[in-house]
């Protein structure tokens, strides 16, 4: 019997799917989830290699000339000294330009084939492969298929097949499994997924080791290949024939970047698996690293603490024995800590922190202070977090330091230019903010005299931020200081690069300032005025661009200051081409509409001409410039429709009306934004006729493109300029385009609403049409093709009634009505909206199909939870609660009123509103009574939000219904002992006396009983919403004559006013200041006097901020009420107000 | 103010406060509020032509002149102010 039955197997394993699922943990369990966001944080790992060059840049002591002057010592490191280091970098990077281009000649004469910086042509390669193939004597090419002379095969025969020596010395050569390579037999191509134990034990994000020994970074980490010391020189060389040259007098050793960050320098000793500082990251992060502490001596415990940090504050992370420091060492680990405690600490250290170090920044000088946190500024791990907190350091110490940091104005200015073109907002802003700062420490020849080497710097980098720098100083110490010095530089004979950087400063200056150049304009424009006619290609360009910037900033002014250049750039754009050419066209595009439209016309058709040549061009960048300037010159006044007709419409719509432009987007919008331009010009008909044949192009961007123009067109210009003709054809392509469309858009979904409802009355022949393409869209397949139909109905509604097409309008409600059992959220809530539309303009009574049928359908749609079915539902319900409540029967209301109570909860506030609102509509039909009574109850609830907006609704209930209603209502309910139910009848009344306004006086006296309750409540919330009942009571009964219970409730108020919980003292303070209104100021002031000069401060404080509001509230009225103090004169102080006491 | 007030709307209201001349602190002195009073008083007499026609009848002065010595006094309308004790 045992054999028929299965055998059970004596030994299980775990199934595959198992054993998979749990390598998969493995695997994800070591992948660290903030690697990369961590990468992503860091400043330099995240921004383009031009931004990085910040890190070449060195910085120089810049000597405090004035000081030297006052002291009359001589000057070392300044700008004499500047200049020359620059002169020398030129000159070096001269000679390796020199040098590369010989290099370059010398490859390109075959003398050298193998560069090993670029990858030589592929001619080459065979070339040496074909070679090398040669010098082996085997044939390069062999197939897969055909059989190779195995050596080993043959050596093994020799030895006989089944000798045991043939077979172990085969046996190796098969398993080549060494310890540090993957194991063979493992079989590592079979598993289908990379898993960690079939991997090299190196890991794999380790930097690569470099190969190439004479890499200039690498002599200064590894031993093998550092500099040769003297002593080993003298060992090497002769002691006779060689002398020891001293460094030239200009020389300084190159400055590295602090490389703190590099992996520590290890014995080379054979092979080892090299830590990643990653590893130790990651280590750190899971708390097993003993050696980055949170814990530092004197600094406390910090937020975090990288492993770049120990590096950097080495000093202060090891105990040290403080009566050996020197007290220079000993003020250096004290700003240590406290940048360490500004940089990693928590919000409280690091605000202490940044408060000591502000107040000491004297006492510890200049030069400690920016050693240490310059260097940290330029680390490559740096973040943002960090940076502007490091940042804000430079600012607050700048401030205390004065012209004491005149020595470091260059080392500071290397550091923060580089905020100046960083891609964050609020570093530039923060950038601006230091350099204003410094330069207003440091003042402007100081500033000039260090910034002046940079302007012609060899990297184009420096110049750039520089230029930006510079700009900055400008608007700190104002552009007058500046400008001769701006004049020189713009007029610079040494070099183009100074001029260049020169036109770019007050290019920058335009685009900071704004419209705050105006005054300096004439001098501005005349400053690089000569830069359209200069001989480098480059400084045209940048005056150009300089040109539109400062246009672009005075308009609409100033044209008067552009005289000078208007020559020259019209001029030049017939002698320019490609990128000069396109700046000029800038440069002209801004000036054109500041121009009189008296001669802008003439000078239109000048530029036209070269507008409409390169309308043409294949340059991206000048077909946008050329679109702008089209757009610019289409909106100046002086312009005509009929030049704007025959000149340009014919070639733009030739070169930009095509399909290629479509499919940019770019070039679409500027396209799009362009032709709109000109159609205010030229007119709907004239832009809409040459387009609209084009709805019916093949390519779907391009019809919408046109679409997205005709929408644009008309939604601006109306569509009364259109005859019957374009008419057939506008509407013939909108429904071909709307039916053609593959993805459902927004666009013509509103092209088609904005075309139908612009037309109005006449497009009643096509609604047969539109209505049956709609109706068949409705029963699509696609959930979006539905939704958009019904969307479309939406849009449609108002004008199918317009045209008295009531039989389409009730087939579409019926069509949408059986369609309300929708599944898709979105879909359905468009349907909805349709529905609502329609029962918007046909009315209640019309409305097909009939309300009462409607409506108990719409019930359960209200428990739907999607937000846009929700809004939609409620709408509508609100709207026939409104309109056509008779048709439905009372208890369907109470079961909609229930339902609403739910929507009470959304979180989306259209809908709480319209929730809220409807409870008003439906109290008006049914009466307040039942309605109220639910959301009485519901004052009950837990969840604050449906309270609150419970309130809401009693009070609109009490608006609709007259306060008279509801008011005895909610004191009863007052009554009850809960909390939540007393507070929220508080809210109600609050909200009762803010709708009903001067009808609150009617009910003054029967709510002072409660709000004296409230008001003398132990809890604070009921005497701040009593507070707040009391002002919108006392505003409401403003000159009512309600002063008594007034004033009986300002003593109860009055007494609240030392509260400290910010919200009831705002309530109370509220409720004074409507009493103010009420009682008048003179009453209130009699309440004030009496401690405004209280012998405890805390009581002072309070009362002369309530005298503050009630002074301001009513300065003048309070003459006539301030006491008369004539008996406190004293000596010269008369204060008798003598005019006061004057009469007839 | 409590810790507690400071970051609320309220002391944004007391630097609003501050910005206008007139408004009071805790430590104003009797002569600081007294002069404001008085400069306020005769603002008022300036700025209501009623008032000022029945100082000028009063006074017997032209309605001008009145204007002019109201606005003079208001330089200095308690006198100099008085030496400070520390």
């Amino acid at each position: 019997m045992s054999s028929e039955e299965p055998r059970l197997v004596d030994s299980f394993t775990v199934p595959k799917d198992v054993l998979q699922e749990f390598q998969d943990m493995a695997e994800e369990e070591d992948i660290d989830p903030f690697a990369e966001t961590a990468s992503k944080r860091q400043i330099a790992s995240r921004q383009s290699d031009y931004q990085n060059r910040r890190f070449k840049r060195q910085a120089n002591e810049s000597a405090d000339a004035f000081k030297a002057l006052e002291e009359g010592t001589e000057v070392e490191g300044g700008y004499q000294d500047a200049m020359r280091v620059q002169m020398l970098e030129k000159e070096e990077e001269r000679v390796k330009r020199l040098i590369e281009d010989k290099e370059r000649e010398a490859r390109e004469e075959g003398q050298d084939k193998m560069d090993l910086d670029k990858t030589p042509p592929r001619a080459e390669i065979e070339e040496v492969m074909k070679d090398l193939a040669a010098a082996s004597g085997t044939k390069r090419k062999r197939r897969w298929d055909v059989e190779e002379p195995a050596a080993g095969e043959v050596k093994a025969e020799d030895k006989g097949e089944w000798l045991k020596e043939a077979l172990e010395e085969a046996a190796p050569k098969k398993r080549r499994s060494r310890w540090d390579a993957t194991p063979a037999d493992v079989g590592a191509g079979e598993t289908p997924k990379r898993s960690r134990w079939d991997q090299t034990p190196t890991v794999v994000d380790a930097p690569m080791q470099q190969i190439i020994m004479n890499a200039p970074g690498f002599m200064h980490e590894d031993k093998h290949n550092r500099y040769l010391t003297d002593e080993e020189l003298d060992a090497l060389l002769p002691t006779s024939g060689y002398a020891i040259v001293t460094p030239p007098p200009g020389y300084a050793p190159m400055v590295r970047p602090p490389k703190l960050s590099a992996t520590p320098v290890t014995e080379v000793g054979g092979f080892q698996i090299q830590e990643s500082s990653d590893a130790a990251a990651q280590a750190a992060a899971a708390g097993l690293a003993p050696e980055l502490p949170t814990e530092i001596p004197g600094v406390g415990s910090l937020a975090f603490f990288k492993p770049e940090d120990a590096q950097y504050f080495a000093k202060i992370l090891k105990e040290e024995d403080e009566t050996e420091l020197s007290v220079d060492e000993m003020k250096e680990r004290k700003i240590m800590r406290l940048l360490l405690k500004i940089k990693n600490g928590t919000p409280p250290v690091r605000k202490t922190a940044l408060r000591q170090i502000t107040d000491k920044a004297r006492d510890f000088g200049a030069g400690p202070l920016f050693d240490k946190i310059l260097p940290l500024l330029m680390e490559r791990t740096l973040e943002d977090q960090e940076r502007h907190l490091l940042v804000k350091v430079i600012d607050r110490v700048l401030y205390k330091l004065d012209d004491l940091v005149r020595p470091y104005v260059h080392k500071i200015l290397v550091v923060i230019e580089p905020l100046l073109i960083d891609e964050d907002y609020y570093a530039r802003v923060e950038g601006r903010e230091i350099i204003s700062n410094l330069s207003k420490a440091a003042g402007l020849a100081h500033m000039i005299s260090t910034m002046r080497p940079d302007i012609d710097h060899a990297d184009e980098y420096v110049r750039n931020t520089t230029a930006r720098a510079f700009s900055v100083v400008a608007s700190a110490l104002g552009i007058p200081s500046l400008l001769p010095f701006l004049k020189a530089v713009c007029r610079s004979k040494k070099s183009w690069q100074a001029r260049h950087t020169g036109i770019r400063i007050v290019q920058q200056i335009a685009i900071m300032m704004g419209c705050a150049v105006l005054p300096h304009l004439r001098n501005l424009v005349d400053c690089i005025a000569h830069g359209l006619q200069d001989e480098q290609q480059k400084v045209r360009t940048m005056t150009a661009l300089g040109l539109a910037a400062l246009a672009e900033a005075a308009a609409p002014y100033g044209i008067e200051s552009f005289d000078n250049v208007l020559k020259p750039l019209w001029v030049g754009i017939r002698l320019h081409r490609g990128k000069s050419l396109a700046a000029f066209l800038k440069a002209i595009g801004f000036i054109l509409p500041l121009m009189d439209p008296e001669y802008v016309a003439y000078y239109i058709k000048e530029v036209t001409i070269i507008l409409i040549r390169e309308f043409q061009t294949s340059d991206e960048e000048m077909k946008k410039i050329v679109l702008k300037v089209v757009q610019q010159c289409a909106a100046t006044e002086g312009v005509t429709a009929a030049y704007i007709k025959q000149d340009i419409l014919p070639d733009f719509f030739k070169s930009f009306w095509v399909r290629r432009m479509a499919l940019d987007r770019r070039n679409y919008r500027q396209v799009v934004d362009t032709t709109v331009e000109l159609a205010q010009k030229a007119g709907v008909a004239e832009i809409v006729g040459r387009i609209v044949n084009e709805l019916k192009d093949e390519a779907e961007p391009y019809r919408k493109m046109v679409m997205e123009t005709i929408t644009k067109v008309v939604a601006s210009l109306g569509a009364s300029d259109i005859d019957e003709r374009l008419e057939v054809r506008l509407v013939d392509g909108i429904i071909y385009s709307f039916q053609e469309q593959t993805t459902e858009d927004q666009v013509m979904l509103d092209g088609f609403g904005t075309v139908v409802n612009a037309l109005g009355i006449r497009v009643k022949p096509y609604l047969t049409q539109i209505v049956s393409t709609i109706l068949w869209r409705l029963n699509n397949k696609s959930a979006k093709v539905r939704q958009q139909a019904a969307d479309l109905t939406t849009r449609l509604a108002v004008v199918i009634k317009q045209c008295g097409e009531d039989q389409l309008l009730s087939k579409l409600g019926l069509v949408l009505f059986e369609q309300l059992g929708e599944e898709y959220p979105d879909t359905l809530g468009s349907i909805i909206a349709a529905e609502g539309a329609i029962a918007n303009v046909v009315g209640m009574t019309q409305m097909n199909p009939p309300v009462k049928d409607l409506l108990p359908r719409m019930t359960p749609i209200l428990r739907n939870r999607h937000e846009k079915v929700q809004e939609a539902t409620i709408n509508l319900i609100g709207r026939i609660a409104d309109r056509g409540a008779e048709f439905v029967p009372a208890r369907e209301w109470m079961r909609i009123c229930f339902e609403l109570l739910d929507l009470l909860k959304a979180h989306k506030k259209g809908i709480r509103r319209a929730a809220v609102n409807s409870f008003g509509y439906i109290a008006k039909s049914l009466g307040p009574q039942d309605v109220l009574q639910v959301l009485l109850t519901n004052l009950r609830v837990q969840e604050r939000q449906s309270r609150v907006c419970s309130t809401v609704a009693i009070a609109i209930v009490a608006e609709t219904c007259g306060p008279f209603t509801c008011i005895p209502a909610i004191l009863n309910e007052y009554r009850t002992a809960e909390l939540n139910v007393r507070t929220g009848c508080l809210k109600a009344l609050t909200f009762v006396f803010e709708y009903v306004g001067p009808q609150s006086a009617y009910y003054a006296d029967s709510v002072v009983t409660m709000l004296e309750d409230a008001l003398t409540d132990r809890d604070l919330v009921h005497r701040q919403t009593a507070s707040v009942i009391v002002k919108h009571l006392a505003l409401g009964v403003a000159g009512l004559g309600c002063e008594d219970s007034m004033l009986h409730l300002m003593n109860l108020v009055w007494p609240n006013c030392f509260e400290t919980s910010p919200h009831v003292i705002g309530a109370v303070m509220d409720a004074i200041e409507a009493m103010r209104v009420t009682l008048g100021p003179g009453v209130l002031l009699s309440y004030i006097l009496q401690g405004l000069f209280h012998p405890a401060r805390k009581v002072r404080e309070v009362y002369w901020r309530v005298y503050n509001s009630l002074y301001l509230g009513a300065e003048d009225a309070l003459v006539p009420f301030y006491p008369d103090l004539g008996e406190l004169s004293e000596g010269q102080n008369v204060f008798d107000r003598h005019p006061l006491q004057m009469f007839i | 103010m409590s810790s507690e007030l400071r970051y609320t709307a309220n002391t944004q209201l007391e630097h609003l406060h501050a910005r206008y001349t007139g408004t009071g602190h805790a430590d104003l002195t009797k002569y600081e509020w007294l002069t404001h009073q008085h400069r306020d008083t005769l603002a008022s007499i300036v700025g209501h032509p009623t008032l000022t026609s029945y100082l000028a009848i009063a006074d017997g002065e032209a309605i001008g002149r009145v204007k002019f010595e109201m606005t003079e006094r208001m330089l200095q309308p308690c006198g100099p102010p008085p030496a400070k004790d520390d």
